[in-house]
C-alpha cells in the first residue's frame, strides 16, 4: 500500500469537498476564491501526476492500478480540467448563479474519471463511472434558469441512468459466471470456461460504455446535451468523459474478452464505421456550432474505435495519442466558442461571422483546431489518425482505414464552412474581440500544442509509448 | 557543419510569413516587400543549389537527415536530384513572380500574403523531401491555404468562389485520402516484409513489394495523384478552381502544384512500385489521351479567358500523363520537361490574364479586343505564353512535347499519333483567343487601360526568360532531368539509359 501513488486522487477528492464546504461557509469569499483555488490545485496535481510515470503497481488489494495507462489518463483528465477551468472563468461569472460550486464539481467529475481509468476491479470501475456521471448530471443542468440547460441535464440523467444500469447488468453477468470482480481474474476464468452468457455480458457492457463514448447507436443524447449544457461543461464531456469511456473499454476488452476477439471485433468495426459515417454526415447541415462539435465528436469517437478494432500496439498508441491531441483541439475550439458566445449570446455558427476581422488570432486558432479534428497535416490530429489507421491496416481492416480516411476528408467540408463564415462573413459588431489573460493562455496553449504536436510529434509519441509499456495488471 | 541549404530555402518563406504576422496591418508596402524578399531569397538559393549540384556525380545531393518520429522510422530527409531540381526552381520562379503579380492586392494584405508564403513553402517541401511521411505533410499543407485564399480573394463568375474553392479542396482531399491509404499500406507491408519501419522512398523501393500488392497500391496512387494532375475524369475541379482563384493562386496551382501529381507518380509510383506501374500504364495512357482531346474540345467553346487557360492546362497535363504511362526514359524525360515548361507557361498566362482582368474587370473574350493597341507589353506576354502553349519550336514547351511523342510513339503508337492531333486543337483555341483579345480594331472603351510597368513587369521578365532560355538551350534543363530520371528508371525498371521497355 503506497499512499504516495494515491495522492492525486486523495488531494482531488479532499480538495473538491473542501471547496464545497468553503462555499457553504463563506459564500462571498468562495465566489472569488474557488475558481483560483481549483485551478491552482489542478495545476499542481498535473505536475504531481507527471512524476508518477514509469511504474506498474497494483494497490488496495489488487483493485486499483497505478500503471502507464492510469498515469496517461490521469494527466489527460487533469489537463482537460485545467484548461476548462482556466478558459471558463468569465463565462461562469456571467452565466452561473452559483459560481463557487462549479470548480469543485469539475474536480469531483475528474476524480471519477481517474478512478475509472485506474480501476482493476469491476466494482471500482462502476464507482468511478457513477461519480463522474452524477457530477455531470449537475453540471449539464448548471444554468437551471435556462430551459435548454435544464433539458440537457434531464436528458443526460435519464439516458445516463439507463446506460449505467445496462452496464451494471453486464457486470452482474460477469460476476455470475465467474464469482469474481477483479478484471484480471474474470478474464482468466472466462478464458478457460467459455459460457453462452458471455455474449450477453459482452453486449451489455459494450452498450453501457457505448453511451459514454457516444458511439452509434447510443449517440442520441450527445447533440442535445452538448447544445443545452453550459459550453465549458460540453467541452469537458466531449473530451474527458469520452476518454474515460475509452480507457475502461481498453481495460475490459483486453483484460476480460481478449480471448473472444473474434466475437466483438467485427461488431466493433461495424459500429466504428457507422459512428464515423453518421457523425460526419449529420454534422454537415448543422447551423449551431455546439451541435456541429457534438456530431464531430461522435465522428471522433468512431475514429478512436478504429484503434480498438485494430487491437495492436499501433492501434492503442493511436488511441492514447489521439485522445490527448483531441483534448487540445477540441478545448481550443470550445474555448474560442465560449468567448464568442459570452459576447454574442448565441452559439450559432453565424455568431462567428467575420471573426477573422475582429480577432485574427481567434479565427486562425479556431481554424487550426478544427482542421486538427479533421486530421489535416501538419496538425496533431493527423499523426493520431496515422497510428489508428496504420493499426487497422496491420490488423487487416483495410476497408475501415479507407472509410475513415475518406470520411475525415469529407469532414473538412463542414469544418471549413466554419472557417468560411469566420473569414468572409460580415461581422455584426465591428469592434475587436479581446480575451482575458487566462482565456488567452488556454487558446494559445491549444493552438501551439496542436501545431507543435503535429509538426514534431516525437515527444507525445514517446509519452504514449511509455504509457503502453507500463500497462500493468490486467493488461 | 555544412550549411543546411535546402532547409534554409524551404523555410525562408515561412519566416517571411511569421514576420508578416507581426507587422502592423496598415503597413501594406512593408508586408509586400517582406514577401518579395523572402521569395527572392528562396529563388536565389535554389539557383545556387542548381549550380552547386554535381551533375557528373548525379544521385541525391545536399542530403539532410534528422530523425523525426523514431518509432515510425520517419526522418526529416531532404535531398535533391536531377528530377527535383527543375521542380524546385520552377516553384521558386513562380513563387517569386506571383508576389509581384499580386502587388495590387490592397485589401486584407496580411491575410493574403501569409497563406501564400506558407503555400509556396509547402509546394517546395514536396519536391525536396525523400520521406513519404514528410512528403505527405507538405502536400496537405498546401490545400487549406488555397481554400482560404480563394474564398477571400477569388472572383465569382460562372460559379461562385465558395463553390469553386470547396470543389477544389474536396477533390484534392479525397484524392489525398487514397494516397494516404496507399502510403500506409506500403509502410505496413514494408514493415511486414523487412521487419523495419521506414518511410524512406529509397528503402521502400528496395523492399520489392509483391506484384499482387503493387497493382492495388499503384491504383490508389494513380487515383490520388491523378486527381491532383487533373487526369480525366478527375479534372473537374481544375477549370472552376482556377477561374475562382486569385491570380497568384492560379499561377501556383496550375504552375507547380499540379506538377506534384506527376512528380510523385514518377518518384513514388514508378520508382517504388514498378510492377504496378507496368500493369496499369496502358489504362493511364488512354486516360491521358482523353485529357488531351476532351479538354481541348471543351476549350474551343470557352469565352472566359481563365477557363481557356484552365482547360488548356488540363489538356496539356494529358501529355504528361501519356509520357509517364509510356514508362521509358525518353518519355519520362519529356513528361518532366513538359511539367516544367507548362509550369512557367501557365503561370505567365495566368499572370497576364490577371493583369488584364484587374484593369478591365472582365475576362470575357467577346468584350475584349484590340488590346495590343493599348497594352503592347501585355500583348507580348500573352503572345509568348500562347505560342509556348501551342508548342512553337524554340520555346520550352516544344522540347517537352516533342520528347514525349518520341518516347511514347515506341510504346503506344496510336495513342501518340492521336495525341499529336491535340496540338492542332491547341493552336486553334489559343490563336483564336489571342486574336480576339489582342488584335483587331482598337476599342475606345479600353483606352484607359494602362500597360504593365514597373514592378508589374517582374513576372513577365522572370517567366519569359524561363520560357525562352530552356527553349533555346534545352540541355540546360534536360541534362538534370535525364540524370535524375535515368537513375530512378534504371533502379526501378532496369532500363538501360536511353533504352525502352520492349
Amino acid at each position: 500500500m503506497n499512499f504516495a501513488l494515491l495522492s492525486v486522487e486523495i488531494i482531488l477528492g479532499l480538495g473538491g469537498l473542501l471547496l464545497l464546504a468553503l462555499g457553504l461557509l463563506r459564500p462571498v469569499e468562495a465566489k472569488r476564491l474557488n475558481y483560483g483555488l481549483a485551478s491552482v490545485i489542478v495545476l499542481g496535481l498535473i505536475f504531481m501526476a507527471w512524476g508518477q510515470g514509469g511504474i506498474a503497481e497494483s494497490q488496495l488489494e489488487g483493485t486499483y492500478l497505478a500503471d502507464g495507462i492510469s498515469w496517461f489518463f490521469k494527466l489527460l483528465f487533469l489537463l482537460a480540467a485545467g484548461l476548462v477551468l482556466a478558459g471558463s472563468g468569465r463565462y461562469a461569472r456571467e452565466n452561473f448563479r452559483a459560481v463557487w460550486q462549479f470548480p469543485p464539481l469539475v474536480m469531483l467529475a475528474v476524480l471519477g474519471m481517474i478512478i475509472m481509468a485506474s480501476a482493476a476491479d469491476l466494482i471500482v470501475v462502476y464507482i468511478g463511472l457513477e461519480l463522474m456521471t452524477v457530477a455531470f448530471y449537475i453540471l449539464s443542468a448548471y444554468m437551471h434558469e435556462d430551459l435548454r440547460s435544464y433539458e440537457a441535464g434531464l436528458k443526460y440523467l435519464v439516458l445516463g441512468a439507463v446506460s449505467s444500469a445496462v452496464f451494471l447488468l453486464g457486470l452482474s453477468y460477469l460476476y455470475a459466471m465467474t464469482g469474481n470482480t477483479r478484471i484480471a481474474d474474470v478474464g482468466q476464468i472466462l478464458m478457460i470456461t467459455g459460457q453462452p452468457a458471455l455474449i450477453l455480458a459482452l453486449g451489455l457492457v459494450l452498450s453501457g460504455l457505448g453511451f459514454k463514448i457516444s458511439s452509434v447507436p447510443f449517440h442520441m443524447w450527445a447533440p442535445d446535451v452538448y447544445h443545452g449544457a453550459p459550453t465549458p461543461v460540453a467541452a469537458l464531456l466531449a473530451v474527458a468523459s469520452k476518454a474515460a469511456g475509452f480507457a475502461v473499454l481498453m481495460r475490459i476488452l483486453v483484460g476480460i474478452f481478449a480471448a473472444y476477439a473474434h466475437l466483438f471485433v467485427p461488431l466493433l468495426a461495424v459500429l466504428a464505421a457507422a459512428t464515423t459515417i453518421f457523425g460526419n454526415l449529420v454534422a454537415i447541415p448543422q447551423t449551431n456550432m455546439k451541435r456541429l462539435l457534438a456530431y464531430s465528436s461522435i465522428a471522433q469517437a468512431g475514429y478512436i474505435m478504429v484503434g480498438l478494432v485494430a487491437g495492436n500496439s499501433s492501434g492503442f498508441k493511436g488511441i492514447l495519442f489521439y485522445a490527448l491531441v483531441y483534448v487540445f483541439a477540441n478545448l481550443g475550439a470550445f474555448t474560442i466558442l465560449t468567448r464568442v458566445e459570452a459576447e454574442a449570446g448565441s452559439s450559432e455558427i453565424q455568431a462567428l461571422s467575420g471573426l477573422a476581422k475582429r480577432s485574427p488570432f481567434m479565427a486562425a486558432a479556431m481554424t487550426v483546431c478544427l482542421l486538427s479534428l479533421a486530421g489535416i497535416p501538419p496538425l496533431a490530429g493527423f499523426v493520431g489518425k496515422w497510428y489508428l489507421f496504420m493499426g487497422a491496416v496491420e490488423a487487416g481492416y483495410l476497408w475501415l482505414a479507407l472509410l475513415g480516411l475518406v470520411m475525415s476528408m469529407i469532414s473538412v467540408y463542414y469544418y471549413l464552412s466554419v472557417s468560411k463564415v469566420m473569414y468572409i462573413g460580415e461581422e455584426d459588431i465591428k469592434q475587436r474581440l479581446g480575451f482575458s489573460f487566462s482565456e488567452g493562455l488556454v487558446m494559445w496553449a491549444c493552438f501551439l500544442l496542436t501545431m507543435a504536436a503535429g509538426i514534431y510529434p516525437a515527444p507525445l509519441v514517446d509519452i504514449a509509448s511509455s504509457a503502453l509499456k507500463f500497462m500493468g495488471g490486467s493488461i | 557543419m555544412k550549411l543546411p541549404l535546402l532547409t534554409i530555402t524551404l523555410l525562408t518563406p515561412v519566416v517571411g510569413a511569421l514576420l508578416i504576422t507581426i507587422l502592423p496591418t496598415e503597413r501594406k508596402l512593408a508586408i509586400k516587400t517582406t514577401a518579395a524578399i523572402a521569395t527572392g531569397i528562396s529563388l536565389i538559393l535554389s539557383l545556387v543549389i542548381l549550380f552547386n549540384y554535381n551533375l557528373k556525380a548525379g544521385g541525391l545531393q545536399m542530403v539532410e537527415n534528422i530523425p523525426w518520429i523514431a518509432d515510425l522510422g520517419v526522418s526529416y530527409r531532404l535531398g535533391v536530384d536531377g528530377l527535383s531540381l527543375p521542380m524546385l526552381l520552377l516553384t521558386n520562379l513562380i513563387g517569386f513572380s506571383c508576389i509581384f503579380a499580386s502587388w495590387r492586392v490592397n485589401e486584407r494584405v496580411k491575410e493574403f500574403f501569409v497563406p501564400l508564403l506558407i503555400l509556396i513553402s509547402g509546394v517546395m517541401g514536396t519536391f525536396i523531401t525523400t520521406d513519404l511521411f514528410i512528403f505527405f505533410l507538405f502536400y496537405e499543407v498546401v490545400v487549406i491555404p488555397i481554400y482560404l485564399l480563394i474564398i477571400m480573394f477569388g472572383s465569382s463568375k460562372r460559379v461562385t468562389k465558395e463553390y469553386a474553392g470547396m470543389k477544389l479542396t474536396i477533390y484534392l482531399l479525397i484524392g489525398s485520402a487514397l494516397i494516404l491509404l496507399g502510403f500506409i499500406w506500403m509502410f505496413v507491408t514494408g514493415h511486414y516484409l523487412t521487419g523495419k519501419y521506414t518511410m524512406d522512398m529509397y528503402e521502400l523501393a528496395r523492399v520489392g513489394f509483391p506484384a499482387e500488392l503493387q497493382v492495388p497500391i499503384f491504383v490508389l496512387l494513380v487515383l490520388g495523384f491523378g486527381t491532383l494532375l487533373s487526369m480525366f475524369p478527375f479534372h473537374a475541379w481544375s477549370p472552376d478552381g482556377y477561374a475562382g482563384a486569385p491570380t497568384a493562386v492560379s499561377m501556383i496551382h496550375a504552375g507547380v502544384l499540379k506538377k506534384i501529381g506527376g512528380y510523385a507518380l514518377i518518384r513514388i509510383g514508378i520508382f517504388i512500385l514498378p510492377l504496378g506501374a507496368k500493369a496499369i500504364a496502358p489504362y493511364i495512357a488512354v486516360l491521358g489521351l482523353a485529357n488531351v482531346i476532351y479538354a481541348a474540345l471543351i476549350c474551343m467553346r470557352q469565352t472566359d479567358l481563365k477557363y481557356v487557360v484552365g482547360y488548356s492546362s488540363v489538356s496539356h497535363m494529358g501529355y504528361v500523363v501519356i509520357g509517364i504511362a509510356a514508362l521509358n526514359l525518353i518519355s519520362i524525360n519529356g513528361a518532366v520537361m513538359m511539367m516544367f515548361a507548362h509550369g512557367v507557361m501557365a503561370a505567365l498566362f495566368f499572370a497576364m490574364v490577371g493583369s488584364v482582368y484587374e484593369k478591365s474587370h472582365t475576362r470575357n473574350i467577346p468584350e475584349l479586343g484590340g488590346l495590343a493597341h493599348q497594352m503592347p507589353v501585355t500583348a507580348f506576354g500573352f503572345m509568348l505564353a500562347g505560342l509556348a502553349s501551342l508548342g512553337l519550336p524554340g520555346l520550352v514547351t516544344f522540347i517537352g512535347e516533342f520528347t514525349i511523342f518520341v518516347g511514347a510513339f515506341r510504346v503506344y503508337n496510336w495513342i501518340a499519333v492521336l495525341a499529336i492531333s491535340g496540338v492542332v486543337f491547341t493552336a486553334v483555341y489559343v490563336l483564336r483567343a489571342l486574336g480576339n483579345v489582342l488584335f483587331g480594331p482598337r476599342k475606345a472603351e479600353w483606352d484607359h487601360l494602362q500597360d504593365l510597368k514597373g514592378l508589374e513587369l517582374v513576372p513577365l521578365v522572370v517567366l519569359g526568360l524561363a520560357i525562352i532560355i530552356p527553349g533555346m538551350l534545352p540541355a540546360s534543363v534536360m541534362d538534370y532531368i535525364n540524370s535524375g530520371a535515368g537513375a530512378l528508371m534504371t533502379a526501378a525498371l532496369n532500363v538501360p539509359p536511353g533504352g525502352g521497355l520492349q
